[in-house]
């Protein structure tokens, strides 16, 4: 059931959990790869953006006379490019979009909400002249105060980042605006009633930092308008089908007329779902008629791109003596940047979802800040959530004793639980993933003085979405696989593998491409651990409606009735009473005939892919602490997950240890530094510190397999769990070293120096 | 201004070049000369996703100015091949599994290499030690550590 | 901006004294080329002190050691001799940023960018380093706390740039240690460093000791005191204890992004100490 590292778990299929090389894997080391910013045009200019340096500030007037007077500038847009668009939130795939802020945010209208917000956007023949250019336009600001964090924001008398934005969710809706766009509740049963079973009850509150995805690859895109206005985009982007709806919406163009092609794309984590320089660059590149390149510097990617929301959180919990938890309770705020639309309302509905609750009660509230609006991250506003829940659940067990994977495991979520936000669950992985954990060789194993182990667990729900894919069937019976979800970690070889396996075709027969969008139909981007999972039904689905083809000339051959044939290991054969009465044909046999035999052969799949199964996961982490410096050093690390089932092992791994990786750094040391003034301090890998290499053990991983029902071979989405449990499993381990309980991140340094000092006898006369 | 002219050698051939002296040799290499395998990730040495080798050291392209490179020989991922062979730290990066999104690879990759040619048995420390320098968001660095132990494993004749 | 690589001191006078505009000195360009790219500096002259041979060597001189202000920290690293005279100050140029940070940052820039953080200058104040510095004057040696006045400020004149480093020979028993703190293991900024170079006599008392710290004042400091502390010593824990209290009273740091001022003065000490330490053992070893 559990694959360690290196083993392979493809009992009763041939493909499914195997470890062959990528498709897309030479040109990755070896430099060929293209990603955004790699693609060279003729006659290309080069955007920069003018961005506010302001947190907050009104724009009377922007002049750039100047600036479009420079010699080889060609081209300047501003708010006055872009309509406006009206308050209303439109289905966008699955999200809901309100592209009055979505225009706004990729620049700045009535006024700037947060430094780095772009307020004009320069094409030029080079980067040097565009950069001139920016420093001759003239924006006359009315600065305003701001308000950086949640205290603030939802003070009485604080600034308001939008004069008219009245708290959505509450009953009377209140007279008056504030910074609160929404409150949320998720609840049932009566928790008053369950705390007063329990006879223990913790509450704390817990504040989390704003961080950034961090993918190694800028923002970046290459826009060419021709003067027919058809378009083509090139960008480097999880959905490129969402990036071509949002530009033909803000530029007010039919999405026909523009093609998007996703690049390779060097990280995403959630971050490259929105459009920043999109839009911009095709507004400059209608302006000027020439193909215009914008990329982010690292600085812009920081000051100006999605974080995870900072987040702060009260948290209630009760448990009985003998480990039944009897209620929970959580108040969520999280930071939505500029333009209202945190993930508060998944993290209410993830804070809980562990565990088998009978009375329940969240409420979220979604707040506007002055920083740049949040972008989904991984899972995105569980990681916040279930920190705190995960630190206190942690905090009971050691108050009444017990083992804290056992109290996890007597409360544990199973098939059949109606989760604490609603839904009853199916088949789940997470008792197996406890199960899994206590009996790991890590958790039994010797602590050496001094050092602290802690647990945590997670939960995602995965989605589904619109996908299609095809599958081109070439003269020599090799196939072209066209995919929509761009490949963030490897997913083209877990669709060739569930292709090879649904058609029974060697894995090296196919060959996989994501498509640009027109030559498939609208397919959701790749996030929401959606794509191994979706875009691989779609191209079972497309199996299927190969193999149904194929099996239709097979018996034009035989002259037998379709329903006479029959498709295994890769080859038509007679069934029935035609069994054995003809040779088989190969899927080579059958693509080398087809033009004589009714022409192409072509699989297709167009699907609204529900049913994704939640994922869970458990982590165990060893730390040490320097009582002198308070830098916590990771020594170990496991991470446990249910996989529904391993396409390619390798990469679920992969997933694993980068979600564990990147939790690690918001557990430690990643945070957001502003002056008083609202301006980012550490806009760079220097100062913003990620993990480096030598931070890190190496991450051990064990796969759970809990097939999903709804996936023929039991697929769930990995990539968003693991970044889940980390921040509490780190923090349990440091209550274990030093006995103190950390509910603020980052754990950096100073804070645990600090804590150190504040729990034990001040140093003498110091 | 004129633009500077600048003779150096790029994977083992001569190359000439014109550039702004502001230009960095990773703008020249990826600009002028379209080699867009070094990457950048930051501009100022903090990623090593646009790391080459100048006169057997590693350094971040980004750092240096392209004038900087008259007279040396610079070595990049476009390099790391021969004909149509993988080196084994390419095929182990494969192998291994090493990359998911792969922006961070080439410059890894080049690191590598120059850490096995100083050091052809490196413990894991010294592995994670010497690409300090080079971040990767996707992995955890725990696949590209050991695709790096296995390469010098294997270029060792283990 | 005009780029020129001469090939000696002289020719690199001229040009940085030249009466035109005031030209950067370029030697690893680690620093120099973050700031050209940010914009924060828009020189209209670099002049790269790399092809200049003085600058680009390590060689002894009467027992001396000079090291090249444009030595890399990767080749400094690498010099075996250098390693066992003055092992904290290579510990500390090692330090500097990544491996590809290393095969380029030298000890001259490490100085001249007059970062208060950087990591070679504690370890070369404690070791009564000199720069040789030339100038249209011909050279003068100045001590290295004396380079820096400020944070991205130096008192070198116009026209003058370091060429070398001296560093004397160590005498019997003694030697240097650095350490930093950092959040991470590797690529931060130092947000406490501390330098340490004693002397221990036939009976391990101590005759000697320069205690440097950066990251916790305006520029590099020499806590003249906290040697003190030690001199007369046997670096045992009481001496130790008045040792810390003198590098904290020494510390006027400020909150910034990289640490608050009650976490450096508070850290000064702990690095102090582990670095005292370090030197003493290797003091003892020396002898």
């Amino acid at each position: 059931m559990a694959a360690q590292n290196g083993g392979t778990t493809n009992g009763g299929t041939r493909w499914i959990g195997t470890r062959p090389v990528r498709p897309d894997g030479v040109d990755k080391v070896t430099g060929r790869a293209r990603f955004g910013a790699d693609l060279h045009l003729p006659n290309m200019l080069v955007g920069k953006v003018l961005r506010s340096p302001h947190a907050h500030a009104r724009i009377r007037s922007i002049d750039t006379s100047a600036a479009l007077a420079l010699p080889g500038v060609k081209a300047i847009v501003t708010r006055d490019d872009f309509d406006d668009l009206p308050s209303e939130f439109v289905p966008a795939g699955e999200m809901l979009i309100n592209y009055r802020d979505v225009v706004r945010n990729v620049m700045a209208r009535e006024k700037a909400l947060f430094e780095g917000h772009p307020l004009a956007a320069v094409a030029a023949t080079s980067e040097k002249v565009a950069k001139e250019a920016l420093d001759l336009i003239r924006v006359d600001y009315e600065v305003l105060p701001h308000v950086l964090d949640i205290d603030e924001a939802i003070a009485p008398d604080a600034p308001l980042l939008h004069e008219d934005m009245i708290t959505a969710g509450v009953e009377p809706p209140p007279s008056a605006p504030s910074n609160v766009a929404k409150v949320v509740e998720f609840a049932h049963g009566d928790v008053e009633a369950g705390f007063a079973e329990a006879d223990v009850v913790v509450e704390r509150e817990f504040s989390t930092q704003p961080v950034h995805q961090g993918y190694i690859e800028p923002h970046s895109c290459v826009a060419s308008f021709a003067e027919d206005g058809q378009a083509e985009l090139w960008c480097t982007t999880q959905g490129h089908f969402v990036v071509r709806g949002h530009c033909a919406k803000l530029l007010g163009m039919e999405v026909s007329k523009l093609r998007v092609t996703a690049s390779e794309i060097g990280g995403g984590f959630g971050g490259k779902t929105v459009v920043y320089l999109e839009p911009l660059a095709l507004a400059l590149s209608r302006k000027s008629g020439h193909p215009v390149k914008m990329t982010m510097s690292r600085e812009e990617v920081f000051r100006a791109s999605g974080p995870a929301p900072g987040t702060w959180a009260r948290v209630r919990v009760g448990v009985t003596k003998d480990g039944r938890i009897t209620a929970g309770e959580a108040e969520l705020k999280y930071q939505a940047g500029a333009f209202q639309g945190s993930p508060v309302q998944p993290g209410c509905m993830c804070a809980f979802a562990p565990y088998d609750l009978e009375h329940v009660k969240v409420t979220g509230y979604d707040v506007v800040v002055n920083r740049p609006k949040v972008a989904a991250y991984r899972a995105p506003g569980a990681p916040q959530s279930e920190y705190a829940v995960e630190s206190i659940i942690d905090e009971l067990a050691k108050r009444i004793g017990m083992d804290p994977v056992e109290l996890r495991l007597k409360n544990a979520a199973r098939e059949g639980t109606r989760a604490a936000y609603g839904p009853t669950f199916g088949p789940i992985g997470l008792v197996e993933t406890l199960e899994a954990a206590r009996s790991h060789e890590h958790y039994r194993a010797p602590l050496a003085p001094g050092r602290g182990r802690g647990v945590a667990s997670g939960f995602w729900f995965n989605i589904g979405g619109e996908t299609c894919a095809t599958l081109n069937l070439g003269e020599d019976g090799t196939i072209a696989l066209v995919a929509g979800t761009p490949d963030i970690g490897g997913s083209r070889a877990a669709l060739c593998l569930q292709t090879a396996e649904a058609l029974g075709v060697d894995v090296e027969k196919i060959r996989p491409l994501i498509g640009d969008t027109s030559t498939l139909g609208y397919t959701f981007l790749t996030g929401g651990s959606r794509t191994a999972f979706a875009s691989g039904l779609a191209v079972i689905e497309a199996s299927k409606d190969m193999i149904g083809q194929l099996c239709e000339r097979a018996a034009k051959i035989w002259n037998i009735p379709v329903d006479a044939v029959e498709w295994a290991d890769g080859e038509a054969r007679p069934a029935g009473a035609n069994a054995g009465e003809f040779d088989p044909l190969t899927l080579a046999d059958l693509a080398g005939v087809a033009g004589k035999t009714g022409g192409p052969i072509v699989g297709r799949a167009q699907i609204n892919a529900q049913g994704a199964g939640p994922s869970f996961g458990t982590h165990l982490v060893d730390v040490d602490v320097d009582r002198e410096t308070g830098r916590v050093t990771i020594e170990r690390y496991t991470v446990i997950q249910d996989a529904g089932k391993a396409v390619h092992p390798s990469y679920v791994e992969g997933q694993l240890q980068g979600g564990a990786v990147q939790g690690i750094g918001w557990a430690l040391n990643e945070e957001y530094v502003y002056d008083e003034y609202g301006r980012l301090q550490n806009p760079g890998f220097l100062d913003y510190r990620i993990p480096v290499c030598s931070d890190v053990p190496m991450i051990d991983t064990v796969i759970v397999e809990v097939a999903n029902p709804t996936h023929p071979y039991g697929v769930r989405g990995v990539g968003e769990t693991p970044i889940v449990p980390p921040m509490a499993a780190i923090a349990n381990a440091v209550e274990g070293a030093l006995g103190i309980r950390f509910t603020d991140l980052p754990m950096s340094p100073p804070r645990v120096l600090k804590a150190l000092e504040e729990a034990h006898i001040p140093e003498a006369a110091d | 201004m004129a633009r500077a002219h600048v003779i150096t050698t790029v994977n083992g051939d001569p190359v000439e070049f014109l550039c702004d002296t502001e230009q960095t040799l990773l703008d020249v290499l990826r600009d002028e000369l379209h080699l867009t395998g070094s990457k950048e990730g930051c501009a100022s040495g903090d990623c090593g996703a646009c790391s080459v080798i100048v006169d057997g050291r590693l350094v971040c392209a980004c750092l240096m100015l392209g004038v900087e490179a008259q007279g040396h020989s610079i070595e990049t991922i476009e390099g790391m091949a021969g004909g149509d062979r993988l080196h084994p730290l390419q095929t182990k990066f494969l192998e291994h599994a090493a990359l998911q999104c792969g922006v961070c690879t080439p410059g890894f990759l080049v690191a590598a290499k120059s850490l096995l040619e100083r050091n052809p048995d490196p413990t894991e420390t010294e592995v994670r030690y010497w690409l300090a320098g080079n971040l990767c968001r996707c992995t955890g660095y725990d696949k590209i550590v050991r695709a790096v132990l296995d390469a010098a494993q294997e270029m060792r004749g283990g | 901006m005009q780029y020129e690589a001469p090939e000696s001191v002289e020719a690199a006078v001229r040009l940085l004294s030249g009466g035109g505009p005031r030209g950067r000195v370029l030697a690893g360009g680690t620093d120099l080329l973050v700031q050209l790219r940010a914009g924060v500096i828009t020189p209209q002259l670099v002049v790269d002190i790399k092809r200049i041979r003085e600058s680009r060597e390590i060689r002894e001189e009467d027992g001396m050691l000079v090291v090249g202000a444009a030595v890399t920290g990767a080749e400094l690293g690498e010099h075996a001799r250098a390693k066992s005279m003055w092992p904290g100050v290579v510990e500390s140029a090692e330090l500097i940023g990544s491996t590809q940070i290393q095969g380029r940052a030298s000890l001259g820039g490490n100085l001249c960018n007059a970062s208060p953080a950087a990591d070679t200058v504690p370890a070369l104040v404690a070791a009564a380093a000199e720069c040789r510095v030339a100038g249209p004057n011909g050279m003068r040696r100045v001590p290295v706390e004396d380079v820096c006045t400020g944070p991205g400020q130096l008192s070198l004149g116009d026209g003058e740039f370091i060429v070398a480093f001296e560093l004397a020979a160590p005498p019997p028993g003694s030697a240097d240690a650095y350490l930093r703190f950092i959040p991470r293991t590797e690529m931060d900024i130092a947000v406490v460093g501390a330098g340490v170079n004693l002397s221990l006599d036939e009976s391990g008392r101590c005759t000697a000791a320069r205690v440097a710290l950066g990251a916790v004042a305006p520029t590099v400091i020499l806590a003249e005191e906290a040697g003190a502390a030690l001199v007369g010593t046997e670096c045992d824990d009481s001496a130790m204890e008045a040792m810390v209290a003198a590098v904290r009273a020494a510390c006027r740091p400020i909150d910034d992004k990289r640490g608050t001022a009650e976490y450096r003065t508070k850290v000064a000490g702990v690095l102090a100490t582990r670095a005292a330490r370090i030197a003493a053992t290797r003091a003892r070893e020396a002898r």
